[in-house]
């Protein structure tokens, strides 16, 4: 166990390696998942080797958490007294240069930096992310230190004012004070519900028990949605610290983290964590050397979209079938293994060291009237600028998508953008200026969700995207209860009919009833948002049902039954490219003489459409 | 989640069954623990076979009703056999909206396997899985412990060659 003046010391030490002179330099690696996958490591293991053969004294090396810019990865920083550079895509054949150049040579090497790669002008000549249009309207709390520190050192999270906020707790502030402190924050939880933190975690302080628990729900289930993988791989300790807090707040002295197994490298950098807390003695008995007593375990997921459900992920806790069970009873009264236990998401916990450090009245200056603070968004789909993003509550889906996500690619327009993973909705054009928060999005159909925002462009289907989610659904669905289990399945039916061309319009006021239906009739959260997308799609996008089945055609040219390819004659200039591309010999013509599909013979592969160079291939 | 249950016969070795008595007696009596050991002996097989699920519901003392329910409840158990090397298209929204079915169809017509199976000669074995969360990569797949980002379904062939001897 180390003292608090210990940990003071370690702060000031390791607060000065982050402050590098004008000569000596900090190199830092983006090695999140998305970064690995990009080949960071070669990059890493490349400097590493070079600096050592240079004998390079004045400069370090560690890897870091993810920067955010997913599309850039891998991505190298080099700080250097005020200097930031940002070096994008870079590949281990591109070490050498930056070394010579930049930190033996004193000067940047621009070409590899992100204002280089960037394409819009106003960005030219930026070093650094920071003054990228991507990240100046960012507000990052719950990301402070990912991209920053390295995860894998607890003393590098000291240095940053690590687990002062758990020693606050627990040397200054009663259980009660906490917990007033996050009620008054007005954080809201960050897993999609929305309920406020500080009214759940005083609920379970109330009910008396021999033994309470503190949950962490890691089982980041939503397609698209990669904000809790990016906390944990680049953050670990906050979780850990935030965990703590809780359980002084609610009398509990252990806790699970209930992390998907599909997350390897977030396990094993918890795992660490976990290990390196309870050494400095943050983690177990007698808590720097208080009454208090808390520790962590961690629980594998294994693949189970439900166990997103807090119920269903206590079931699945204690070893069994993950079912959801009806509430009430609520976890708060009877949780895991039948006592009072709290569960709150990844990116809740990440803002509660900074609430207890900085003040709630802080926290609540962020943000809208009834929705706090910052969110993360894993902005992703049909965008140019891919990536992680922390934005105050009340950013308008304009700013996101046109100003940090720099508009859609390849000049097409925007159609719509999906929230809240199979649980949310599409939020069409007609609420570009809607401003993003709990509340709005609700009041539009679709949610919040835990923070995947999808892009969607005018080829994407609404009909196919709605039959994605409740194909999604159907496979998820657990079999426990009738609304779901079958509920979900006739949904995918019927869209099925619709995207074939067999349907009718009674079949969509079907359709619609069976929703509601389902939403009233579920047990838990997952078949009661199961419609959502449905609905949504329903509400704005009314005109692209219609024409699946009035006029039997696909506007977006996704549906396969509803689409033929036809060949502009006038474009055409009879090369014969599409009838050698024709799997199946659909096409008549030959050189120099017109070319046409037999519309009999043709599959829709669009094979002859990939192959045709002069646009003569068109959808119908 | 529909699971298909292999036809291929169980081939456990004795050092296997050794490996996996010895992680059943570590957990024994907890009550919480057995997802934990199924979890371990699909690392030790491979996968879970009904003569696995029959051991480990000896050893834990449960029903083998009780195994398999959790065995089929949860997508990362698998009933069948996996090939040498296994193939994962992700089809999250971010990879389904960029044309990761391409990627799947074009696997198919090359392997003849659709997700879920595995080739007769047991070289590859495919499955759509859920998002990995590399959505900044869309559309994705990996092999083994390989990731292959931003795909169309013209890169499918040369990758797959890559493993083919």
């Amino acid at each position: 166990m180390v003292s608090l003046d210990k940990i003071k010391a370690i702060r000031d030490r390791v607060r000065k390696q982050f402050l590098p002179a004008d000569n000596t330099y900090r190199v830092v690696v983006g090695m999140a998942t998305c970064g690995i996958a990009a080949g960071a490591k070669s990059v890493y293991d490349e400097l590493v080797k070079v600096i050592k053969e240079k004998g390079l004294d004045n400069v370090t090396v560690s890897q870091t958490g993810c920067i955010g810019a997913c599309q850039y990865e891998p991505i190298v920083e080099v700080y250097s007294g005020d200097q930031r550079v940002t070096y994008v895509k870079i590949t281990a054949d591109k070490v050498d240069e930056i070394i010579y150049r930049h930190l033996m040579g004193g000067h940047p090497v621009e070409k590899y930096t992100i204002g280089a790669v960037l394409k819009s002008g106003e960005d030219d000549n930026i070093l650094s992310i920071e003054d990228t249009a991507f990240y100046k309207y960012q507000k990052r709390v719950a990301l402070r230190n990912c991209g920053i520190i390295n995860p894998e050192s607890i003393d590098e999270y000291i240095a940053f004012d690590g687990y002062q906020a758990l020693i606050d707790c627990i040397t200054k502030y009663t259980p009660e004070e906490v917990i007033e402190i996050v009620k008054a924050s007005g954080l809201r939880g960050r897993g999609g519900g929305g309920f406020p933190t500080g009214i759940k975690w005083s609920l379970a302080a109330k009910n008396q028990a021999d033994q309470k628990y503190v949950c962490c729900n890691a089982d980041e289930g939503d397609p698209g949605a990669f904000m809790d993988r990016s906390v944990l791989e680049g953050d670990p300790h906050a979780v850990i610290e935030a965990m703590a807090i809780a359980g002084y707040a609610i009398g509990a002295t252990q806790g699970y983290i209930y992390v998907r197994a599909e997350y390897p490298v977030a396990v094993k950098r918890l795992k660490i964590a976990i290990d390196q807390a309870r050494e400095y003695g943050l983690l177990g008995k007698n808590i720097l050397g208080t009454d208090f007593t808390f520790d962590l375990d961690i629980r594998l997921g294994a693949g189970a979209f439900v166990c997103g459900e807090e119920t269903a992920l206590m079931t699945s806790i204690e070893g069994k079938r993950g079912e959801p069970r009806p509430r009430p009873p609520y976890p708060a009264v009877k949780g895991l293994f039948g006592k009072p236990t709290i569960l709150n998401n990844v990116e809740t916990y990440a803002n509660i060291p900074q609430i207890i450090l900085k003040g709630s009245e802080w926290f609540a200056s962020m943000g809208t009237e009834k929705s706090k603070g910052t969110k993360v968004f894993a902005l992703g789909g049909k965008i140019n600028n891919t990536g992680l993003v922390e934005i105050p509550m009340g950013t308008t889906l304009r700013q996101v998508i046109e100003e940090i996500g720099g508009g859609i690619p390849n000049g097409k327009k925007f159609k719509a953008a999906q929230t809240g993973g199979p649980s949310g909705g599409c939020i069409p054009s007609s609420k570009f200026e809607i401003e993003i928060d709990y509340d709005n999005l609700v009041n539009i159909g679709s949610m919040m969700g835990s923070g995947g925002l999808i892009v969607m462009d005018e080829d994407t289907c609404m009909v196919d995207i709605a039959k994605f989610f409740l194909d999604f659904t159907v496979d998820e669905s657990c079999g426990k209860c009738t609304p779901c289990r079958i509920g979900t399945k006739r949904l995918h039916e019927m869209l099925e009919k619709i995207t074939s061309g067999n349907a009718t319009m009674e079949d969509l006021d079907k359709l619609e009833e069976l929703c509601y239906y389902i939403k009233d009739n579920a047990l838990c959260g997952l078949g009661q948002t199961a419609p959502n997308p449905v609905l949504s799609t329903l509400k704005y996008f009314y005109d692209e049902y219609k024409a699946h089945v009035v006029d039997r055609k696909c506007p977006a040219g996704v549906c396969k039954n509803l689409i033929s390819y036809v060949i502009d004659d006038t474009k055409c200039k009879r090369c014969t490219a599409c009838k050698r591309a024709c799997p199946v010999q659909a096409i008549e013509g030959a050189v120099k003489q017109p070319h046409v599909i037999d519309q009999s013979k043709c599959i829709k592969c669009g094979a002859c459409y990939e192959a045709c160079k002069f646009g003569a291939v068109v959808k119908r | 989640m529909k699971k298909s249950i292999s036809k291929i016969p169980f081939r456990g070795t004795p050092e296997q069954e050794k490996q996996l008595m010895e992680v059943i007696k570590k957990h024994r009596d907890q009550k919480d623990a057995l997802i934990k050991v199924m979890q371990e002996a699909q690392e030790i097989y491979g996968y879970l076979p009904l003569e696995v699920q029959q051991m480990i519901a000896e050893g834990m003392n449960v029903p083998v009703e009780e195994v398999y329910g959790i065995a089929t409840f949860y997508a990362m158990f698998s009933l069948s056999p996996k090939g040498e090397n296994k193939i994962s298209v992700c089809l999250g929204t971010a990879c389904y909206v960029k044309g990761a079915q391409a990627l799947i169809d074009r696997i198919t017509e090359v392997l003849g396997i659709r997700p879920g199976e595995c080739t007769e000669d047991g070289k590859f074995s495919l499955e759509a899985c859920r998002c990995i969360g590399a959505c900044g990569l869309a559309p994705v797949m990996t092999i083994n412990d390989d990731v292959y980002g931003r795909l169309t379904d013209k890169d499918v062939d040369g990758i797959l060659k890559k493993y083919m001897d």
